[in-house]
Order: C-alpha cells, then structure tokens, then sequence
C-alpha cells in the first residue's frame, strides 16, 4: 500500500492528525460539568448517559462537587418540572438541534412546552459532535432514548412509591406519572426530590416505549429556533458578539500555500476605524485546520476592516501551486484512469470478460472542483487572554461551526494550551455543507484576540469564502463493460483519480483512500460476474475538503450514468436494466469486499439489495415511469439509484430541453429509505433541498482554477440554482420502518445528478459525461 | 454624524464613513444583526430591507445615501412576528439553516405590497433570493399562502 493514510477512515484520520499537533500539557480542570450546572436549579434530577450505555444519576447539588462524573448527555429535571435537555450536535438546517431532544423528551414523556434545549460547548465528553457524514441520528437515537427511559423510570418509582403499587403500573405523559387505567397522576415537578433519592436502576432493565406508542418521534414538529430564525433573532456565526470585540477581514494568498512579500500597512492603517494590522504565519506541513496565513486587518466594524484589507495591496510569493490550471489538470486525470491503477476491488477477471464479451462499451466522466458556498461564510469571535509573560491563561470562541471538538483541537496548539482549555459555544450555521468542520477560521480570530488582547470577530468574505474553500475534488472515473448477447453485463472495470481528502491531512498523499473509492465504486451493487475496481494517483494543489455527500458526487455519477449507457446499449428499458443487473435480493458481503460500512455494524446496517431495489421501483412507480417511452423528443425522464451514507435513494428526473439546449427541470420524484425516521417533515426538506442542490452542482457547478487562483469570487460566476431553476415539483416518499436509523442530509444527492443527465438522454440522445451540464451545447433538431 | 430612521426610531451613527454600506451600519454599529450578509455585491438578497417602502439590498446602499428614508428591517417587519409573511413561512416550516430566509421574507413583504396577486412567473421573478439549503418550493408555496392572507386583511 503507498499511502498508509488510505486505511483510515476520515474520523481516524481527523484524530490523527489532532493527536500529532496536541500539546502535551498536563489537563486543567474540567468545568464543563460546573457550566452546565449553573443553569440548572437546585434539586433537580440529573441523568446523563454515555454514548457507551453508562448512565449516571444524581442530584444537581451533587454534581457541582463530585470529580469523578463523567458527564455525557444530559437531562435534568428541575423541582418546577422543567426539563432541560442538551442539545449537542450543531443546527445547520437538518433540525438535529429539535429532533434529538424530541427523541429524549418522548422516551420520558415530557411535555415538549416544557423542555429548554441548551446547546453544548464542545467537549470529548460527550462523544461525537462532528456534525457531518449524516450521522447524528445514527449514533445518538439509543442514547438519547436511554437518558430519557433512566429518567422516566425513576419518576415512575417515585410516583408508584407514593401511590404503594407496583411500578410497572405507572407510565408517562406531558410531564405527569399516570398510574395506568385509573385516573390518577403526579406531576414531575413533585416527584423530582423523591427521586433524587432513588438507587439508579440498571440500564439492563431499563423498558422502552414501542413505536406505536410514540409522541413525537415520527411526527412532524416545528424546528425549535423557527421563530427566532422568522424574527432576525437567530444568533448565526456572524452574528456572534463578546462585548469589546473587534472585527477583522484578512488577506490570504490566492495560492495555497503562498506567503506575503510585502504590503501597504500604512495605506490600510489610514482607512478610518482601522485599529491593526497583523501578520499571521503561515501553515507548516499539511494544511490540516491550520489558518492559510496573510494579513489581518483589525477594525471597529466589518466594512473599515475589509476597506483596510483591500488597501494592503499585498504581494504575494505564491509557491509551487501557482502552476495549477484545472482544464490541464482534469485532462490528465483523464489520462490517469485510461492507465492501470491500484486495484482495491477484484472479483473474477474482468478484463478477460469485457475483451471476450459479444459488445463493449466504454466511457469516462468527470466532475470540476466544488465550492461549499453556505449562505452564511465562515465566520467566529475569539476571546483570549493571557498573563504578562504573553502566555495564554483562557480561550473562548463563539463559532459556527458543525465541530467544537475540531476547534479545541485546531485552536490548542496555536495557542500553546490543551485542548480541553479551548470552550467553545456553538452558534446556528447558515449551513455548513462540511466547510464549517474545518476551523481554520477559528484558529485565525484566536490568533489575533492575543495579540491584540481584545475579542477579535473574523468574517470571511464571499470573496475569501469561494477563493480559500477547503474544495470538493476534481475528478475523472473511468468505465469498461463487456455485455454479452442479451446485453448483460459479464465483465465492469472502474478507475477513479482524484486528489484525496487525505492530502489536507498529510504532506504527499496522492491516492484516493478506500473509504473515498467506497463512495460509488467499490461497493459496486450490481450482480456481475467479473468486477475490477482501481484508483489513479492524482496530487493535490489546493485544499481539498469533504463537500455534502463527498466522493458520492461523481462516483455515483459515474457509476449511475454508465448502467443507463449499458442499458441503451443492450436495447432495454433503464429501469428494467437496472432492476435486472442489480440482481436478487441479498445482503452484500461486506467483509469479503474489504468496505468499511462507515463503521456501521454489518448486522444492523446491511448493503441490502432489496432495499434498494424497493427505492428504484417505489420511485418509478409513482412518477408513472411507463409514459417516458412515449415522451416528445425534447422531454425525457431519467432514472437513478444508490446507497449513501448508510440509506437508499431513487430518483427520477423528468426535464424539458428546448430546440436551442436550454435545461428544465420540470419534476423530481425521490424515494427514500433510511430505517427509523425521527422527523418526516425535516426528511422531505432535506432531500427537497438534496434536489437543488444536486441542481447546483450538476447544472452549473465548477471551479476552475488557473494559475493556481480560483476563477470565481462570487455568485455571479459561481452559479447556484435559484427559484427559477427549482423543479415544479419534489414529489417524495419515504419508507419508514423500524430498521436502524441511517443517513438522509447527504443520502438525498447521490442519485440524482445522473438521474438528470440521465433523463437529457432521453431527451436528446447526448450524453452528458463531463459535468457541469451548462458547458454542453443540448440544442436538437427534429428527427 | 447622520441620524437614520430604521424602524420608526430615529438612530444616530458617529465615526462612520458615509461610504459604509447599509448592511454594516445596521449589523456592526445598530446591533441590529437580523439583516444578513451574503455577497456584498446585491447578488444574493441576504441583506434585503425596505427602504421607503421598497426592497433594497443593503449591502450596496451606502450610509451617505439614505438620507431621511425610513428604513424597515426584519425587526420592524412586525411587532410580534406575525406579518403574514411570517406566518406563511411558519406555516410552510419553510426555513432550513433560516439564513437567508430574512432576506426571502423582506423581499416577499414589498412584492406583495406592490402585487397582492402575483402570477408563478411573477414569483418566479420577484424571489430571486439564493437559498443554499433549497427551500424554494416551499418558499414558492408560502409567497402563495401570504398573498392569499394580504388580500384578505
């Protein structure tokens, strides 16, 4: 193996690269645990449950002294029956900020008038806060409900004590212990310093509502910061504000890697409100979630900062990347995956099939570069301060950001303090889409409030937001099949190239990892003899960053494109080809295809073909997919399936392409599966916004970069879809059932860009294989 | 020094250019955050306000313009946050990460205002907000809702 990062998934991966820069200091004294208390009232119950099923049970008032808690996820019940629950993933728009407390606040029959949902600080205590890969509802529902069935069960031993009956007699509802089939009730509010008391049951007996008697999950609920978002109240990132702060706009090299040669400090120190200007050092080694480096200006306000930066005229040495030219580049990717790769998935010879097969089809499809592009740029206020030897004493950020735990440990060692001396509140995210997990930015405005010895707001620009992204790959994947006289397929080859995640993390790493080739290629589902899956080497040049559903972006492309050429070429309908090469119901073998499952036990989290195949025809069916055959040319509909993040989607595309090439989307219909369903509202927005942002990227999506520089800036070259480009109609349809919770914030973007190009076949007879579709010229003439 | 009227209330501002953009003023000197940046170059509608009555994107409004202008933001749209507009986007639950969903329902308040009854077209045109989560189904839906409730008043 040449790269030794290839084996790690993306969290080790993360871990790694914290553990290599961590200071090795001894710990300071956790307050965590003191912070959260300060808000809860004397006397209340606490339960907190470890993401490893350990569960502690105390009073309030015990807490604030006892050393060897451990504090994980927290309910607390106050004496006035109010029920504090922490919230400690990051909202961005998925709702986990609502949905996880409703999980809690239903498993102990809470009534939801009643609960405060308190945002966490960023704290390894917790567990997992990276609020990324779809995986909150996954790894926190058993959680959440075991700190909520603790809690219910001893307010029912509380309750049944009083009334003398069994407690199996007692259940829960809005905030009361109802003894069942009578009329009799309690208030949680009078039973709290009973059970305080109590010896904590085991989590072993612990007894959990069944599905049917659910309050909340499954049910559609407003989003707890609804209004505060309709009011202008909702504190985002940029709104942030520690009293005295300042604000500073910098100025980054346009190359990665580049450092500044000289600038104008006096030109930008003569725009009114300019307070600094400061020099910040570049990164060392890998870029990892170290700040770029430049010069910051510092101001009383946004505007002089950025009037002040703009006045610095820098010039730049812009190192070794300034050679990078995307269009160069993508060519040679190409050129890569025309070559043998490193094979990470062989089955058979499919080489030999494909040679010996009755017809062979070829194609190579590739993806440009992506920007992230949240509506809100990333965006912190740090305060530090230090003693007169200059070294830090505290360090406090308020960040938007879907990792705290990234930024202790990307802001720790640029301070010189451990990690766990890094308290950072989370604010809401104007989306994140994966750039807010990556805190450079925080790093920059900590950097700065110790200098100056003032809170520092860093505001990136729109500008700084398109031009220093941490980017979404570029990519070319390259497939072969060999089809015999039925025209199914007995031999598939597929080469992948693109710089990898792992160069952000590692100076030199140049192939793709397997958790990356997972994404589309190696978990190949369709039932074929021969299969052989390679990846090319291809180095990085910029920052290369995970981007809302990752490698499945144009692996799944690939994949999905390339089964409805198969299908064309063999004459048979795509839907039917598909349900066809896809193969009998079955589970994947994991084990013996060497994949990773995201970490996901086999068991609970099956490759099952069934489901999928339930999806793809769910799907067809309701967009009445029979009627495409008798679509005028100019309009067709174009199918798609896949497995991402740990759920299962279909789309179906219908468009309109006029006479001179313009593209409409007219109608989506998606089908989802993935398992137990928290909130079905938030679901259908998700993959609703999955749609245009799939819209987005294969539209229009690019970022091009020439002399190392990214061409875009702005919206008006970035081109992102708005209402005008928005479908009709996003008709959805999600399968519940009682399976184990997988992804939907990324799993809703896989199929759909292929399902579109898909569906301008049909409508034209070209095939889009280089995305974005807006560089291809779609106009048709009558036939 | 200007004196701006920013919902109903006379504000002063010191030691601020007049070449400030609005957006700025408001959010850095006003502490009235609610009003977002996006693009500072008018290409995203985050920052929409109302400006005598008008939509404007106050990120290329510069201070020294305004003048006397009464200027409305998302914390003047309503009292009680119960502007039709705001009812409809409740109603529809169409914010996702809520962002620019201030700028979507400033610039929907004065579209209606002009037009009570807009035609698809015309909402088409007239929300010309970007919206990275994707809710403009919703929001095209919750433009009906609001109208609908505007004609109705």
């Amino acid at each position: 193996m040449n790269n030794p990062l290839q084996q790690l998934t993306l969290r080790q991966l993360i871990d790694k690269s914290r553990v290599e820069t961590e200071v090795k200091l001894p710990l300071g004294s956790a307050i965590l645990r003191r912070d959260f208390l300060k808000s809860i009232a004397a006397g209340s119950l606490v339960i907190l449950t470890a993401t490893d099923g350990t569960t502690t049970v105390a009073a309030s008032d015990d807490l604030a002294t006892d050393k060897n808690l451990s504090p994980s996820l927290f309910v607390a019940i106050e004496p006035d029956g109010t029920v504090q629950i922490l919230a400690h993933r990051s909202e961005m728009g998925t709702g986990i900020r609502t949905a996880l407390p409703r999980v809690l606040a239903d498993e102990l029959g809470a009534d939801w008038n009643k609960v405060v949902i308190r945002q966490a600080r960023g704290d390894k205590r917790l567990g997992d806060q990276n609020t990324d890969g779809s995986n909150s509802i996954r790894f926190f529902y058993k959680t959440m409900r075991m700190a909520g069935a603790m809690a219910r069960t001893m307010l029912q031993q509380a309750a049944a004590k009083q009334w003398g009956v069994d407690a199996d007699r007692c259940t829960t509802k809005n905030n009361q212990v109802v003894l069942k089939g009578t009329k009799k009730s309690i208030a949680f509010s009078k039973l709290v310093a009973v059970a305080i008391n109590l010896k904590t049951p085991n989590p072993e007996t612990l007894k959990f509502k069944s599905s049917d008697e659910f309050q909340y999950i499954g049910k559609n609920f407003p989003i707890t910061d609804l209004d505060d978002i309709l009011t202008g109240k909702a504190v985002f990132g940029i709104d942030a504000r520690i009293d005295g702060q300042v604000y500073a706009v910098i100025a980054r090299c346009p190359v990665v890697g580049g450092v500044a040669l000289s600038y104008d400090a006096d030109a930008a120190k003569k725009v009114p409100g300019v307070i600094a200007v400061i020099d910040l050092p570049r990164f060392q080694g890998a870029p990892l979630f170290q700040q770029l480096g430049g010069v910051a200006v510092v101001a009383t306000g946004t505007w002089a900062a950025w009037q002040g930066r703009d006045a610095l005229k820098v010039k730049w040495d812009e190192g070794p990347n300034a050679t990078y030219d995307t269009e160069a580049f993508s060519a040679a990717l190409k050129e890569t995956v025309s070559k043998t790769g490193q094979t990470l998935r062989s089955q058979g010879d499919a080489a030999g099939a494909i040679a010996k097969a009755d017809t062979q089809v070829s194609a190579t499809y590739s993806v440009p570069h992506l920007s992230h592009a949240p509506m809100e740029t990333t965006c912190a206020v740090a305060d530090v301060k230090t003693n007169d030897k200059g070294d830090v004493t505290s360090c406090y950020l308020k960040a938007a950001t879907q990792n705290p735990q990234a930024v202790q440990q990307a802001v720790g060692p640029a301070m010189g303090i451990p990690n766990e001396q890094v308290y950072c509140d989370v604010t809401l995210l104007g989306a994140g889409f994966g750039r807010k997990s990556k805190p450079d930015y925080c790093v920059e405005a900590a950097w700065l409030s110790r200098i100056l010895k003032k809170p520092v707001h860093v505001t990136w620009t729109r500008e700084d937001d398109f031009r220093h992204d941490y980017f979404h790959t570029i990519s070319a994947v390259h497939c072969e099949a060999g089809l015999d006289a039925a025209g199914k397929p007995v031999g598939w080859l597929m080469r992948g190239a693109y710089p990898s995640i792992t160069s952000t993390f590692a100076v030199g790493a140049d192939t793709p990892a397997t958790w990356e080739a997972e994404m589309g290629l190696t978990d190949l589902p369709y039932n074929v003899p021969n299969i052989q899956v390679e990846v090319g080497k291809a180095k990085a040049h910029t920052r290369i960053g995970w981007l809302r559903a990752v490698c499945h972006i144009f692996q799944n492309f690939a994949v999905s494109s390339f089964a409805d050429e198969l299908a064309q070429a063999a004459g048979v309908d795509p839907y039917e080809y598909l349900l066809d090469i896809l193969g009998n119901d079955r589970h994947l073998d994991l084990a013996a295809l060497k994949l990773g499952n995201r970490g996901a036990n086999p068991n609970e989290y099956p490759y099952d073909i069934g489901r999928l195949k339930n999806v793809l025809s769910r799907t067809v069916k309701h967009s009445k997919w029979a009627r495409h055959a008798d679509l005028p040319q100019g309009q067709g509909m174009g199918v798609a399936c896949c497995r991402s993040f740990l759920g299962y989607t279909a789309h179906v595309v219908e468009v309109t392409v006029t006479k001179e090439g313009d593209v409409s989307v007219d109608r989506v219909w998606c089908s989802i599966d993935s398992g137990t369903i928290v909130s079905p509202d938030r679901v259908y927005a998700q993959v609703e916004g999955a749609a245009i942002m799939g819209i987005s990227q294969a539209m229009f999506g690019e970022m091009p970069m020439k002399n190392g520089k990214a061409v875009h800036s702005n919206f008006d070259g970035f081109r992102v879809a708005r209402m005008t480009d928005a479908p009709q109609e996003i008709n959805i349809d999600i399968i519940t059932s009682d399976a184990a919770p997988g992804g939907v914030g990324e799993t809703g973007i896989g199929s759909f860009a292929p399902a579109l190009c898909n569906a301008i076949f049909a409508a034209t007879g070209k095939r889009v294989r280089d995305l974005p579709i807006k560089n291809h010229d779609l106009s048709w003439t009558n036939q | 020094m200007a004196t701006l009227n920013v919902n109903g209330k006379d504000l002063d501002v010191t030691d601020v250019p007049v070449d400030t953009p609005l957006l700025w003023v408001l959010r850095d000197h006003l502490g009235l955050t609610g009003t977002k940046y996006g693009c500072g170059v008018s290409e995203c509608g985050a920052c929409t306000i109302h400006i005598d009555g008008e939509a404007a994107q106050s990120c290329v409004t510069a201070l020294g313009d305004v003048g006397r202008a009464k200027i409305v933001t998302i914390e003047g749209l309503s009292k009680n946050g119960d502007h039709p507009v705001q009812d409809a986007w409740r109603e529809h639950n169409v914010p996702q990460c809520g962002y620019c969903q201030v700028g979507q329902m400033m610039t929907c308040a004065a579209m209606l205002k002009d037009n009570p009854d807009p035609s698809e077209e015309e909402i088409e045109e007239g929300m010309w907000n970007i919206c990275r989560c994707g809710t403009y189904n919703r929001i095209r839906e919750a433009v009906k809702t609001a109208a609908k409730e505007m004609q109705n008043e």
